[in-house]
């Protein structure tokens, strides 16, 4: 079968282009080619300088993160087989500044990862004597789906409130928060939620859940915040209706 | 090399690039007419407040055709909030029973049930 | 960043949400379609004792204001997706709307 399938890509070069623009490339069709396929043939044999972050190609490092026919998703997740008809037009995700082709910036993303305290604050100051943290499979398993995120940052890109705010923390930073949160060993989640609470926190959310939708890990991020807003509720009513109830 | 990371604006009209985010402003405006059902609700108890009389022209405006078409609409959309309410439900609120966790869709249909129950209820109270 | 007090709008449309979904749509049908359609007839004299029922009147508040607020605060964060912002403007119709009717509906409660 000698079938090409024709890629039009979003291209941003910051030293030649005032705007970034569609360029159309053909490649060969493949059966089992996923679109990172498509993008390595284009690098290697038509145009080397179209630029992507891809790594793993096995949906596991989230580097590859793109619009692909305007949904999000990983380029080594979305078979060419399943884009037979017509043109697949690939761009860099949505709701990111572009750095260059399909390479956004994602410092924002590291920021508020980081500010959600994504770490196990311990309840006490414990020594080597104390011994180790004990964790029941039940314990473990009350948190277990949040851990699985990849940071592909799909989530974000498939958020309207991301689009509308770029304060928002987002999905993937607020799974996080929850996943400590939910964790046995952890004490941190006051220290959170000046963070996690705050207007561009959950609140920023109207459950539109489109970021577990996308999410290739099933990680369900949509369902962590909603969970964080009904304990987020009943801590700020438990602090003015029970003034000495603070953990 | 010097770095221009380039902005794209969001546009007023994201909700209709997908078909994900035109359901979800339909989920989303059912919210409209619930509050113009309580409107109306309120406007009976304003009538029945007010006596007799007035009580009864608020049925004979509830039953003219305009009214029911407005009412059947709002119904459409109020059984539509009921139905993704329900289906959410579960995400927000994952019960667990000693360790074990609820299966999503008992959750959703433990709702249903009530709201059958519910209903059943308001109708034998309303003389049905 | 300092923590939010959105609770307080937020549980309260929690609360109206559920009660919307479990009452609003038997509601509609009776007086959409069974009232007009002459299967239920809705007496003053019936309508206006459980009204006067303290029971009754929180019943009938409940069932109008909480899914009133329901309605406000989704409205308001729509009215934000939809390019209106979140300004004082929006806030104000739609919270604004939302005290009046439950106002209203007290008022008339307490007066039925």
């Amino acid at each position: 079968m000698s079938e090409n399938v024709t890629l039009e890509i979003l291209r941003y070069r910051p030293e030649l282009d005032s705007e970034p623009h569609f360029q159309t490339y053909s490649i060969p069709y493949r059966d089992d080619w996923v679109v990172l396929d498509g993008l390595n043939y284009i690098k290697d044999c038509v145009d080397a300088t179209l630029a992507y972050r891809w790594s793993c190609h096995m949906a596991i490092c989230g580097s590859c993160g793109m619009m692909i026919n305007g949904e999000a998703k990983l380029a080594c997740h979305a078979f060419l087989r399943d884009y037979r008809d017509g043109v697949i037009r690939i761009e860099p995700l949505d709701h990111f500044p572009i750095e260059r082709d399909l390479v956004i910036v994602m410092d924002s993303f590291i920021d508020k990862l980081s500010s959600v305290k994504p770490y196990v604050i311990a309840k006490r100051e414990k020594s080597l004597s104390d011994g180790e943290n004990l964790q029941t499979p039940l314990q473990l398993m009350a948190f277990k789906q949040y851990t699985l995120c990849i940071n592909c940052l799909l989530c974000y890109a498939a958020c309207p409130q991301c689009g509308l705010n770029e304060s928002f923390v987002g999905p993937a930073a607020l799974a996080l928060a929850h996943r400590y949160n939910l964790d046995s060993r952890d004490n941190g989640k006051e220290q959170r939620a000046d963070v996690v609470a705050s207007n561009d926190g959950i609140w920023e959310c109207t459950f539109v859940g489109a970021c577990s939708e996308v999410c290739p890990k099933h990680v369900d991020p949509a369902a962590a915040i909603q969970q964080t807003k009904i304990s987020a509720s009943l801590d700020w009513f438990k602090a003015r209706l029970l003034p000495g109830a603070r953990r | 090399m010097s770095r221009r990371p380039y902005i794209r604006k969001v546009k007023r009209s994201w909700w209709l690039s997908h078909r994900r985010y035109v359901v979800y402003m339909v989920r989303e405006l059912t919210s409209l007419f619930v509050g113009l059902y309580c409107a109306l609700l309120m406007v009976g108890l304003v009538r029945l407040a007010q006596g007799h009389a007035a009580w009864d022209g608020f049925l004979a405006v509830l039953s003219s055709p305009l009214a029911v078409l407005f009412q059947l609409i709002c119904l459409a959309f109020a059984a539509y909030h009921s139905v993704t309410w329900f289906a959410l439900t579960p995400k927000a609120m994952p019960l667990a029973l000693r360790g074990e966790p609820i299966p999503a869709k008992a959750i959703v249909g433990m709702h249903y049930g009530v709201w059958a129950v519910i209903s059943l209820i308001v109708l034998i109270a309303a003389g049905i | 960043m300092a923590r939010s007090n959105k609770p307080i709008l937020w549980l309260p449309f929690a609360a109206g949400g559920l009660v919307a979904a479990l009452i609003i749509p038997v509601l509609i049908l009776i007086t959409g379609l069974l009232l007009p359609l002459g299967v239920v007839h809705l007496p003053y004299e019936k309508m206006a004792a459980f009204a006067h029922n303290p029971l009754g009147k929180l019943i009938l508040f409940g069932t109008v204001a909480l899914p009133a607020w329901h309605a406000a605060h989704r409205l308001r964060m729509t009215a934000h997706d939809l390019g209106f912002g979140g300004g004082v403007a929006v806030k104000a119709t739609c919270y604004g709307s939302a005290w009046v009717l439950i106002a209203i509906t007290a008022a008339a409660l307490i007066m039925v």
